[in-house]
């Protein structure tokens, strides 16, 4: 049967132009019961046992969609409570997921998730295709009334169809829906409803509260009669902020939210070409981290005196905690004064334009992990309570909650979805989503860690697994057989590694040729020989993107057979591999390159302690011993010149723990020691990475997946400026060359200043980043750390998804393999290559959360005295960094409560900090000596203290 | 986007592997020696034939062949923004092209020298799938003007879109910028005759794509055979036979 659909559209260029589409009706949609008779069952999802059968209203599914004030289909929707396993034998009509994609493409997905998902019973119905379920407007008809209109048919012919022994409930928020179809005599029900008439208490936490309750609600909460007033101002209608937009009033840009001030966020606007500071919630008006607004610049002469009149104006205690210290300038805080009228002249910072949101252009609203705020019990338990919601992420104010299940939750990590911000309230509302354990437990701790980064930790589907070959696994005769194949077996070949690591992924030779010269080949786990494109494996690994390392666990990338049997270089095994080899000189200069696949036998996997042990122990003759001195001299020579070519060495202050076996608790940390033999495994590491940049950008200039690191602006290294113009240094920014060298030249008085410095510097680098080669032009793909005017990741194909790329790329450019249809198409690899630097960046904040995470563990059963270095001077304290763990905090001078109490003055200046009567004072990089104790100020708050003693 | 959702059905309810509706008629212009009118789902195409007649222009007259002529025009009223488009521009003289390379594959052109064939091909209504739509509406004219031909030529498109081969890609999947793989075969011959593509595709992935493409106008060939044999019934009743 044939239905034409004709609407009309406005095209880009403002005409009007009629669109007339076929619409096909079929008979062949089956209605997906399994107990029908009627239908074919082979796709089918519904059982019998389900007590009814739920056809669900769009209204139902969408969560927080934009409000449509003349309608109320949209206006929250419960996608947490579908996605609990308490509901099931759900029918989704086309057309409510057409809906839903169009308000909200995330919960799109999430949906299509619960419907691919063969646990559930989630089933898609194609109304809109089906003969007897088409409905076609009729005149004067909304879209939205045609809709609702369709969904009552739907539900209508599921009844009709499957006969009176099945239950078929409608569920819609939608009063008007809801009557009508109880008129046509269908069994209709609201979320509410229905869910307290499966009294099940944990599901009716999931529930979202309409906002008109919700503020209702709260005047009878808060007594303070200041509460009653309108906190913020009113958005603006939407269409004010597009022709805002257009003339130029208003900015548009995501919001970010400082790290390390919540009160504070920027908007990177392209109108002004600069950042737009907001000062304050007030000025934030309900924006979340990462929502796109709508911004309007406050007056100039405003720009100074807002930030110190929002600051005072804020009640909530928020301070700052002892944290890792940061690695680069990303995660760093950035350059602001806290302090209300601190004696700072003109600086920088007045000058940046500041500004408050006028509108939300789309929300970036998830669900956060945390904890409730601590409260007393009320006295009728059972009953619904309100909450405070805390999240761990700082960036996100606190959320006030209803739930039935206090008394449980109050010692929970929890994760909480917002619905709403109402702008007579001055937190946003949301329901409760899940619990995830107790907190302060390890395990909690971590799976919050994980959670917070967006980390998949689930296991590997069946599909997935299915991919990988059958076990045991060993090099086949056909694998040596194989002409691409080179057999090296007779090769010394052997692996430095960090002691205990299982995912081993490059190994080494060196041998001396007759001439003099060297032979050096650095073999790679061949990963893409059991990774083929387009397989669940693969899908599943371009998602991962990276595996995770934690202290006490690791999130693989790829499952566990490949990552620590079959891929792994381990010692005395037949492994396949992708070498790199070249013949070099005695002075290192390469003479030629070669790239193969291969067949190697590893002789040794080595810890770098041991490999560090063998080259220093000179009795030591054997082969191994040999070739590892002989490559360490060449990565001298490599190294050096690459110093000079200008490669920064940097530094950061990593730790390492000592994991109890038994209760993986940790029982020591310390500064992670680089030894030698690091530092030689890294010479050829980055050789081969840079050798397989330039063969594959030379076959492939359009697509190739490389990794570059943006030189750093002046705003960026103008805090370390600012600290070594107060030591007295100068420091060269023209060039990574000049840099390296002022840095070399920064000694100070003790053996530390330097590495401090450099460390310090570090943290005003910006993060390097994969991309498609297509994207940027040549002079963009310099890698400024390394002085590199190449550079990608090949080495690590084990744990990271780009190296995997980067083999194909390379095995393409042998002609061993065509090159993946992906590799066409360049939005999907900029997709990818965006996807990796999500990954990479989540899996980086997750070590070092979970680093922070075990040090507060250790450090809670042992209160220490240590050093520390000054790094950051505030006005009733400093920021002191301890080498020692790696870790940094505030010291303050003067207790919480008098805070600007004038006892201490700052210099900026000097960046030293004085007491007033000028009998103590202290300066950047001085050295103090620190108490560091684990205090718990609220209840199962646990968090690290620093004292000066 | 989604071009294929799912549960395998397209934005207009076909699935992957079908083709629109077809539909076609024979006779519709009284003056041409023979015409038909082809429509594949909203794409609606009208042919018309003229000759074999004398050369008109003397010069261009082949003497061991017919000399086959096709102009292809596309109104401004058959898509939906009424662009007015400048006549001979690039795309119709390339259709024209096409469609005469086409059919001068399949008329016995040996067989009447000195003459010359006129096919006039318009689009009344454009919604994806016009080429093939107008070499299938020749074909018809073709053999309604009882021009010998050596088989009936019939072509159908097909594209790849979200992994997927579909068959006779509508104006929505075409705007897509998917390859778009045009087919035209001699279906009792089994040999092509048209095969345009202007994308890239692996070759693996296009050998399906022709396959599935080749499938369409088997299909088409069948409808075409119905519709003439219904055609000459007409005839035969007509005439009392």
């Amino acid at each position: 049967m044939l239905q034409n659909k004709s609407f009309v559209r406005k095209t880009r260029q403002g005409r009007v132009v009629k669109v007339v589409r076929e619409h096909y009706l079929r008979d062949d949609i089956y209605c997906g019961a399994s107990f029908c008779k009627v239908c074919v069952t082979s796709a089918a999802k519904l059982t019998p046992s389900d007590s009814a059968i739920l056809v669900v209203d769009t209204n139902v599914v969408l969560n927080q969609a934009i409000p449509i004030p003349t309608h109320p289909r949209f206006t929250l929707g419960h996608i947490d409570l579908l996605e609990n396993p308490g509901i099931d034998g759900v029918v989704l009509l086309s057309v409510v997921l057409d809906e839903v994609k169009n308000k909200n493409l995330a919960v799109y997905n999430r949906i299509r998730a619960l419907c691919s998902n063969a646990l559930r019973k989630f089933f898609v119905f194609s109304n809109e295709h089906h003969k007897e379920t088409y409905v076609k407007a009729m005149a004067g008809e909304s879209p939205n009334d045609r809709n609702d209109r369709a969904i009552r048919v739907a539900a209508q012919w599921y009844q009709n169809h499957l006969g009176s022994t099945t239950r078929v409930v409608l569920i819609t928020n939608d009063r008007e829906n809801k009557r009508k179809a109880i008129e046509e005599g269908i069994a209709a029900e609201t979320v509410d409803s229905y869910v307290k008439s499966l009294g099940q208490p944990a599901l009716l936490d999931l529930l979202v509260h309409p906002p008109s309750e919700d503020a209702s609600m709260m005047e009878v909460e808060d007594l303070r009669p200041s509460k009653k007033k309108v906190i913020y101002t009113e958005h603006k209608p939407m269409s004010e902020i597009t022709s805002g937009l257009h003339r130029g009033i208003y900015h548009q840009g995501k919001l970010r939210v400082n790290r390390y001030n919540p009160f504070e966020a920027y908007v990177g606007s392209e109108s002004i070409g600069d950042e737009i500071i907001v000062y304050g919630r007030g000025n934030m008006n309900r924006a979340f981290d990462g929502d796109i607004v709508a911004v309007e610049l406050l007056p100039q002469d405003q720009w100074h005196t807002e930030k110190s009149m929002t600051i005072a104006d804020e009640d909530d205690d928020e301070e700052e905690d002892v944290h890792l210290a940061p690695g680069s300038a990303d995660d760093a805080p950035r350059v602001t004064n806290l302090v209300p009228g601190s004696g700072r002249g003109v600086s920088s910072v007045s000058s940046r334009p500041s500004g408050h949101v006028v509108g939300i252009i789309k929300r970036n609203w998830h669900s956060y992990c945390g904890s409730l705020e601590p409260m007393p019990l009320p006295a009728g338990n059972g009953g619904v309570a309100h909450a405070l919601f805390v999240s761990k992420d700082r960036r996100i104010p606190k959320v006030r909650i209803k739930t039935r299940q206090l008394g449980n939750l109050l010692d929970k990590r929890i994760v909480v979805a917002v619905d709403s911000w109402d702008c007579l309230s001055r937190y946003p509302s949301g329901h409760y989503v899940r619990t995830i354990g107790d907190i302060g437990d390890r395990d909690t701790e971590s799976e919050v860690v994980l959670i917070d980064n967006d980390i998949d930790t689930r296991p590997f589907s069946a599909q997935v697994l299915s991919c990988l070959p059958p076990l045991p696994w060993s090099v086949s005769s056909e694998d040596l057989a194989n002409p691409i194949r080179q057999d090296l077996r007779h090769l010394t070949v052997f692996s430095v590694d960090p002691p205990g690591c299982k995912d081993i992924d490059d190994a080494l030779h060196c041998t001396a040729l007759p001439g003099g010269n060297f032979e050096v080949g650095v073999h790679i786990a061949d990963v893409t020989n059991f990774v083929h494109p387009g397989t669940p494996l693969d899908d599943e690994a371009t998602q991962r993107g990276t595996s995770v390392y934690l202290v006490e666990r690791r999130i693989d990338m790829l499952p566990k057979p490949l990552t620590e049997d079959i891929c792994s270089l381990r010692a005395d095994i037949e492994r396949l591999a992708f070498s790199v080899i070249w013949e070099m000189t005695p002075e290192a200069e390469i003479i030629s390159t070669r790239y193969t696949k291969s067949v190697i036998k590893s002789s040794a996997a080595l810890s770098y302690v041991e490999a560090q042990a063998r080259m220093d122990d000179s009795r030591m003759t054997d082969q191994v011993t040999k070739d590892l001195r002989n490559m360490n001299k060449l990565a001298k020579i490599m190294r050096q010149r690459r110093i000079d070519r200008g490669a920064l060495t940097l530094a950061s202050a990593e730790v390492k723990f000592q994991i109890d076996t038994e209760t993986h608790d940790p029982l020591d940390i310390g500064m992670y020691q680089i030894r030698e033999a690091n530092q030689m495994v890294e010479e050829f590491m980055l050789a081969a990475n840079i050798s397989v940049a330039e063969k594959i950008l030379n076959h492939f200039p359009p697509c190739s997946l490389l990794r570059r690191h943006p030189s750093p602006t002046k705003e960026m290294l103008e805090p370390l400026l600012r600290t070594t113009a107060a030591l007295g240094l100068s420091l060269d920014l023209s060039s990574s060359k000049a840099l390296a060298d002022s840095l070399d030249r920064a000694v100070g008085d003790d053996p530390y200043f330097n590495k401090l410095i450099r460390i310090l510097a570090t943290r005003c680098m910006s993060q390097a980043v994969y991309f498609c080669s297509g994207d940027l032009s040549p002079p963009e793909f310099y890698h400024y750390g390394l002085a590199a005017p190449l550079y990608t990741h090949f080495t690590s194909p084990i744990r990271r998804y780009a190296d995997v790329i980067v083999h194909r790329l390379l095995a393409a450019s042998l002609g061993i393999y065509k090159l993946p249809n992906i590799f066409q198409d360049r939005p999907q690899l900029t997709s990818i290559a965006d996807n990796l630097n999500y990954r990479h960046r989540n899996a980086q904040m997750a070590s070092r959360a979970s680093v922070e995470l075990h040090t507060i563990i250790y450090f809670r059963k042992r209160p220490t005295d240590t050093e520390g270095r000054i790094v950051k001077m505030r006005s009733n304290g400093f920021i002191v960094f301890v080498p020692k763990y790696g870790i940094e905090g505030p010291v303050y001078l003067t207790l919480r409560g008098e805070k600007g109490g004038g006892e201490w003055v700052v210099d900026e200046q000097q960046q030293k900090v004085r007491k007033i009567d000028g009998s103590v004072s202290y300066s950047v990089l001085q050295t103090v000596r620190i108490h560091m104790e684990v205090v718990e100020p609220q209840p199962n708050r646990p968090k690290l203290q620093l004292t000066l003693l | 986007m989604e071009y294929v959702n799912p549960e395998g059905i397209r934005e207009d309810g076909r699935r992957p592997l079908e083709m629109r509706h077809l539909h076609a008629e024979i006779g519709t212009v009284a003056r041409a020696d023979g015409s038909a009118v082809f429509e594949m789902g909203n794409t609606k195409v009208i042919a018309a034939v003229y000759g074999p007649r004398e050369v008109q222009n003397r010069s261009q007259q082949l003497n061991d062949q017919a000399l086959v002529r096709c102009e292809y025009s596309m109104p401004n009223f058959s898509t939906g923004d009424r662009m007015r488009k400048p006549k001979g521009d690039r795309r119709s003289t390339e259709i024209s092209l096409v469609i005469r390379q086409t059919m001068e594959a399949c008329i016995l052109t040996h067989l009447m020298p000195r003459s010359q064939i006129d096919i006039f091909v318009q689009v009344l209504s454009a919604d994806g799938g016009t080429r093939s739509a107008c070499i299938n509406a020749a074909t018809l004219a073709l053999a309604d003007a009882g021009i010998p031909m050596r088989d009936l030529v019939t072509s159908c498109s097909a594209g790849y879109l979200n992994s997927t081969p579909l068959l006779d890609l509508s104006y929505f999947e075409d705007s897509a910028g998917g390859p778009d793989v045009t087919v035209g075969i001699l279906p009792k011959l089994d040999k092509v005759t048209l095969l345009q593509m202007d994308a890239r595709l692996p070759i693996d992935i296009f050998e399906n794509v022709v396959q599935l493409a080749t499938e369409g106008c088997k299909a088409v060939a069948n409808y075409i055979h119905e519709v003439l044999l219904e055609n000459t019934k007409q005839l035969e009743y007509r005439r009392g036979l």
